[in-house]
């Protein structure tokens, strides 16, 4: 009988394909860099033709270049810087009040889960009313005035906050509590080790839904309560007397507010919870 | 005329007396009931778990030997029974926990550093004591990655011993292992079990290891706990004595072979019952 099969002697070594070929690391082509300004490059062209072939009337939608180069003036200096900075000033008042209270409240009442259930429905609830029906309720509690629309657009954006801190803890690795617990932390100390960080990165994806909520709240209130300043205010006015370079002017620098602010969080968030999605 | 109408329909069951272990017992546990899901886990378990030993746990799947030391470890509530550290409760006891999904126990909030400081922390010790403990941690582990890093910046391996290092920190009298090697590759696997074995040479802790790996049960163990299907008993207590360190060498002498042979015969006539 045959112990051992006898193995065919290797003519050589094998070496794989590429041994000798200069190592480098695979880069992405340059080109690569430029796909996320195709689609706003593409809008603007199809933008153009619509307007230069008549398409859409001028009377409705001004040429690009037009739109933009009155967004240009007016952030420089024009009126329609002052009108931003309102806007801006409201929005980040409202948000402050909705973190500042939200989310030690929704820690909180994430870490007491019968206290969470007993108000979960109010919560829901509240989440789920769009926050722009309520105006009318709170046109009657403070009246038309600067602070109906920061309160208005804080109380929308708290809920979010509430809930996303909320759920932070409640859905905290119970693992990690578990090795706190282990190590003979007390209660208090695993809230404060384990649970409010663990709830951060959950906040901030509710910090961020919230300052994006608080921004249309603020912008909507500005169109009807009255006002007589702000983002809302000036693209409604502009399309009462049919100024519609002033009208997408003021469209525009709403919308790169919202995506500045978006941006912001994702940084601030990378920033602090360093450890997110690792 | 007095009689009594409705009257008990039991009579009350006496509290079974407690009985102490053998000398050198550590861990005492008594008439330890746990109920899953409305069915028997545990009833009425009885064992003694030895002082300066390690104890590794093995049993068919489902028979609870997570569940076990994390009812002795406080993690799980039980329904009744006693379990006693050298006729302490757990409260006045020192542990240590090394879970299988280092991942999820470490806080990556906290710098690897911190992490494994952080129990001697939560005793309100000094900076110095701290600082003097962890240089002591980092040369019996001859730790050679930077414990400035962040748990996530780390290999498997590295935080498996960073979390290795924190249950050990405040020197625990009873050290937990619940499958601590199974989320490991095989490097890591070998190299953590001999820092485990050097650990458990120089400070004699007693320690409770979970493992699913017979060999790696059966090579640590000074006593290896064979566990029943559910409702759980005991199966039977081998020991195992060989001389430590053991090595590689140890895998193929014939005490080590005729244990875990032993072992396998008795884990599968437990899972054929």
């Amino acid at each position: 009988m045959e112990a051992t099969p006898s193995i065919p002697a290797a003519p050589k070594p094998w070496t794989p394909p590429a041994a000798n070929a200069p190592v480098a690391a695979p880069r992405a082509p340059a080109w690569e860099k430029f796909l996320p300004f195709i689609g706003p490059i593409v809008l603007f062209i199809l933008w153009d033709l619509a307007v230069r072939t008549g398409f859409i009337k001028a009377l409705l939608l001004p040429p690009p270049l037009d739109a933009i180069g009155a967004l240009v003036k007016g952030l420089f200096g024009g009126p329609l810087l002052k009108d931003f900075l309102v806007t801006v000033w409201r929005t980040v008042q409202a948000f402050l009040i909705a973190a500042a209270v939200g989310m030690p409240l929704g820690v909180l009442l994430g870490s007491n889960e019968k206290a969470y259930r007993s108000v979960e429905f109010l919560i829901d609830f509240f989440r789920s009313t769009p926050s722009s029906a309520l105006i009318p309720l709170f046109l009657m509690i403070f009246g038309v005035s600067d602070i109906n629309k920061v309160a208005i657009a804080a109380f929308g954006a708290f809920l979010i906050v509430v809930f996303n801190s909320a759920y932070g803890v409640i859905n905290a690795r119970k693992q990690r509590v578990m090795a706190a617990k282990v190590m003979g932390a007390s209660r208090w100390q695993i809230f404060r080790d384990v649970l409010v960080w663990e709830s951060l990165q959950p906040s901030f994806v509710g910090l961020r839904s919230a300052v994006s909520m608080a921004l249309v709240i603020v912008i909507v209130a500005e169109m009807f309560i009255g006002a007589d300043s702000g983002l809302g205010n000036r693209i409604i006015n502009s399309q009462q007397v049919m100024n519609v370079r002033d009208m997408y002017a003021s469209i525009l620098a709403a919308g790169a507010l919202g995506y500045a602010l978006n941006i912001l969080f994702l940084l601030l968030e990378r920033k602090i919870v360093h450890w997110s999605g690792r | 005329m007095s009689a009594v109408l409705n009257g008990p329909v039991f009579a009350d069951v006496p509290k079974p007396v407690f009985s102490p272990g053998p000398a050198g017992t550590h861990i005492t546990i008594r008439g330890l009931t746990k109920y899953f899901a409305g069915w028997p886990l545990y009833e009425n378990f009885d064992l003694d778990i030895p002082k300066h030993k390690i104890v590794s746990v093995f049993g068919p799947n489902g028979c609870g030997k997570s569940t076990l030391i994390n009812m002795i470890a406080g993690l799980v509530p039980i329904d009744s029974g006693e379990i006693l550290f050298d006729g302490k409760g757990l409260k006045d006891t020192k542990i240590g926990y090394v879970f299988q999904n280092y991942r999820e126990a470490m806080f990556p909030w906290m710098r690897t550093i911190d992490n494994i400081a952080y129990p001697l922390k939560l005793e309100g010790k000094s900076k110095a004591e701290v600082d003097r403990r962890m240089a002591e941690l980092v040369a019996s582990f001859d730790v050679k990655f930077d414990l400035n890093r962040y748990p996530y910046e780390l290999s498997g391996g590295q935080q498996q011993t960073a979390s290795i290092m924190r249950a050990l920190a405040n020197g625990p009298e009873v050290l937990f292992l619940d499958e601590p090697f199974s989320a490991l590759d095989f490097e890591m696997t070998l190299f953590i079990r001999e820092k485990l074995q050097e650990v458990f040479v120089q400070t004699g802790t007693t320690m409770l290891l979970v493992s699913h790996d017979l060999e790696e049960a059966v090579y640590l163990a000074d006593q290896v706990l064979l566990l029943t299907k559910r409702p759980t008993k005991v199966a039977e207590i081998l020991p195992y004595g060989d001389a430590r360190p053991r090595t590689v060498d140890t895998l193929s002498t014939p005490s080590f072979v005729a244990t875990k042979k032993l072992s396998l015969e008795i884990f599968q006539r437990e899972v054929r019952r």
